[in-house]
């Protein structure tokens, strides 16, 4: 029994197909002005990959920012939920769901059924997202796949003042001029990030096991200035999907259920 | 291109002036006020409370340098020396970085002051957009300040969040607000967060929107953010309008338009009144001292 | 004179108002804070003046939000520790 899920983010659409549980395909295309075409261009891509026909799709659930595009979706969920089904599903013991996306950060507590119990969003303001990452990258002229492990080399802590991604790609220009190394900036822009991420997640309460999810939680530099910022490890999921499926795992897993496939 | 942009910013001509009516010779109480912006540098020296001479330069990338350099060029030519100066001010987002200063000032004072100085005393709410910043400053007759608020933190609302706006169109700064200026007025862009206006922007080109509707989208926006602003402190008249920000019509005409209000002409270039507020206060000082001691 | 201290980005509005006529410059606000976001000065605002009055630090003042949020859970009311230690009741938060 096939069942997909979608979750149309800002940035990047992903599409999760599962059959009886297993994870079939997990895909992701870039997100592009007409969404609705990164959408059917996603699922194509994960119907290859995971060797099925549409026809054999017994429902569809849609889910992220863009989600009402998704025409041919046989419901759409909110991003909290998808990401509580997803999450809990890959560590039952996880009580605090941090995601960090493109656009948006948010914080997700659950009870002991992975039910939710509070949530908290940070929402249209790039410095509590990944756009505030990309952004540096692009100022520090660095490939965005290279922030984490340059992070990961800095040897001393430089503080960032500027609370705005473009105050602060300015205050990465007098920090090259004053010759700080890249590597000591990088890290003191993930530092910042998790800052105001963790300050986020503290406001909705924080109870172990927390797992950081969302594209951001790729980037070791990050995953490593959220365990200094909490002061312990978190869960990364690696399998059966890496972080930035999570949401849509969680979709395709509600659809699942939907079809009564497990 | 990025150069000429670059060049093109700057374009505002730095300047000087000192009043042919005065001496500073016969005047009793000579005080300075330094202004050390993010973009811009004043110096003003005022005799007795009224204006002797000043200058308006780049603040380029040394504070220190800034400050030094306004005030030698605003003392050109007339004989005055720092040394007959009895009180200077800094003031501004470099304050602290005026060597010769007596004291560092917020600009928020300084601000109302100079504004009551140059709009007169009826002025009871200033709107200031600079650089880096926006503030909303209540003052009354006297130009002391009644209540204020500073916006720092966000790009939106400030001269470089409309810069980087102006990049992505390929549009030159100066050119903003008169280009904004369009018949068929459109929808404000929704997002206030500068990064995620610019992909709103790139949206709209796509759906034929023209530059000039995507820039009237823009300033709508920033217009009716800074209103907000400013209806927090409430609106009292008469409302004046200082910083970069009087330069960009398409801004400022929506706020006047939205407010029902119109801001009146000032007697001085709008980006002294920092520098005048300043200057006012260090003879404000120099009188407090004498009646104590 | 109400100072608010705080900014507004896209995310929301966040200020602290103190209204430093009522202020008495008493310190007790500074003490509740279990963040250090506000200290005693000499009022900046009004230079010729000579009393001392609350304020929020250069330090928590762009990011209040997130200095707030322990003091501010989100689905239960607010009972601000700085707010309930001040007497002449001067400061106000936005959010």
């Amino acid at each position: 029994m096939v069942a997909v899920g979608m979750d149309l983010g800002a940035k990047n659409t992903k599409v999760v197909i599962v059959n009886n549980g297993k994870v079939l395909a997990a895909s992701s295309v870039k997100s592009g002005f007409d969404q609705k075409a990164s959408a059917e261009e996603a699922l194509q891509k994960a119907l290859t990959e995971a060797g099925v026909a549409q026809s054999d799709i017994k429902h569809i659930i849609a889910t992220g920012a863009g989600m009402k595009v998704v025409s041919f979706a046989n419901a759409t969920i909110t991003d909290i939920s998808a990401n509580a089904r997803g999450a809990f599903n890959i560590f039952p013991s996880v009580r605090t769901i941090i995601d960090v996306g493109a656009e948006e950060g948010r914080s997700i507590r659950l009870d002991e059924k992975g039910k939710v119990v509070d949530f908290g969003i940070n929402e249209k303001c790039a410095a509590g997202a990944g756009a505030f990452t990309e952004a540096m990258a692009r100022a520090l002229e660095v490939d965005i796949q290279d922030m984490g492990k340059l992070s990961l080399q800095s040897t001393k802590a430089v503080p960032m003042n500027a609370q705005c991604t473009i105050f602060a790609e300015s205050e990465v220009v007098s920090l090259i001029h004053q010759k700080t190394t890249k590597e000591d900036i990088i890290r003191a822009v993930h530092d910042a990030i998790a800052d105001r991420i963790t300050s986020m997640a503290r406001r909705v309460g924080i109870e172990q096991d927390v797992t950081l999810v969302g594209g951001v939680a790729n980037n070791i530099g990050f995953v490593d200035s959220m365990k200094r910022n909490l002061g312990y490890e978190m869960l990364v999921p690696k399998e059966p999907v890496v972080p930035e499926f999570v949401s849509a795992y969680g979709a395709a897993l509600i659809a699942q259920d939907k079809i009564g496939g497990q | 291109m990025s150069d000429s942009k670059e060049t093109e910013y700057w374009r505002w001509t730095e300047s000087r002036w000192t009043n042919p009516d005065l001496d500073w010779k016969d005047g009793d109480i000579i005080s300075a006020g330094v202004d050390v912006g993010s973009v811009s540098t004043q110096s003003v020296i005022m005799v007795d409370g009224e204006l002797y001479c000043y200058s308006n330069r780049r603040t380029g990338s040394n504070s220190p340098d800034s400050a030094n350099n306004a005030m030698t060029w605003a003392l050109e030519g007339t004989g005055l020396k720092l040394e007959n100066i009895q009180y200077s001010v800094g003031t501004g987002y470099g304050r602290v970085n005026v060597p010769f200063a007596n004291r560092a000032l917020t600009e928020i004072a300084c601000h109302a002051r100079g504004a009551n100085f140059m709009y007169g005393p009826s002025i009871r709410t200033v709107l200031d957009m600079g650089g880096q910043d926006c503030k909303a400053i209540r003052c009354d007759h006297r130009g002391k300040v009644t209540a204020f608020l500073m916006n720092d933190k966000c790009a939106a609302g400030t001269g470089r969040g409309m810069e980087v706006f102006a990049d992505i169109l390929q549009v030159h700064i100066n050119d903003v607000g008169k280009m904004s200026i369009v018949e068929d007025e459109p929808e404000p862009v929704s997002s206030t967060c500068v990064v995620f206006a610019k992909s709103e922007a790139v949206g709209l080109l796509r759906k034929g929107y023209t530059k000039e509707r995507v820039l009237a989208a823009y300033c709508s926006a920033m217009a009716h953010r800074v209103v907000t602003l400013l209806e927090r402190l409430g609106v009292e008249n008469d409302f004046a309008i200082t910083g970069g920000i009087t330069k960009n019509i398409g801004v400022v005409s929506r706020i006047e338009k939205e407010l029902g209000v119109t801001a009146p002409e000032p007697k001085v270039d709008p980006q002294l009144a920092g520098a005048i507020g300043a200057a006012l206060f260090g003879k404000a000082l120099v009188e407090k001292a004498r009646k104590k001691g | 004179m109400k100072a608010n201290y705080g900014y507004k980005d896209g995310s929301g509005e966040f200020y602290i108002t103190i209204d430093t006529d009522l202020c008495d410059g008493c310190g007790k606000c500074v003490a509740a804070c279990p963040e250090k976001v506000l200290e005693v000065t000499e009022d900046e605002i009004d230079p010729l003046a000579d009393d001392l009055v609350a304020r929020v630090t250069d330090a928590h003042r762009k990011k209040i939000k997130y200095s707030c949020a322990p003091c501010k859970p989100t689905g239960q009311p607010s009972n601000l520790p700085c707010v309930n230690a001040c007497e002449p009741v001067a400061i106000a938060h936005s959010w």
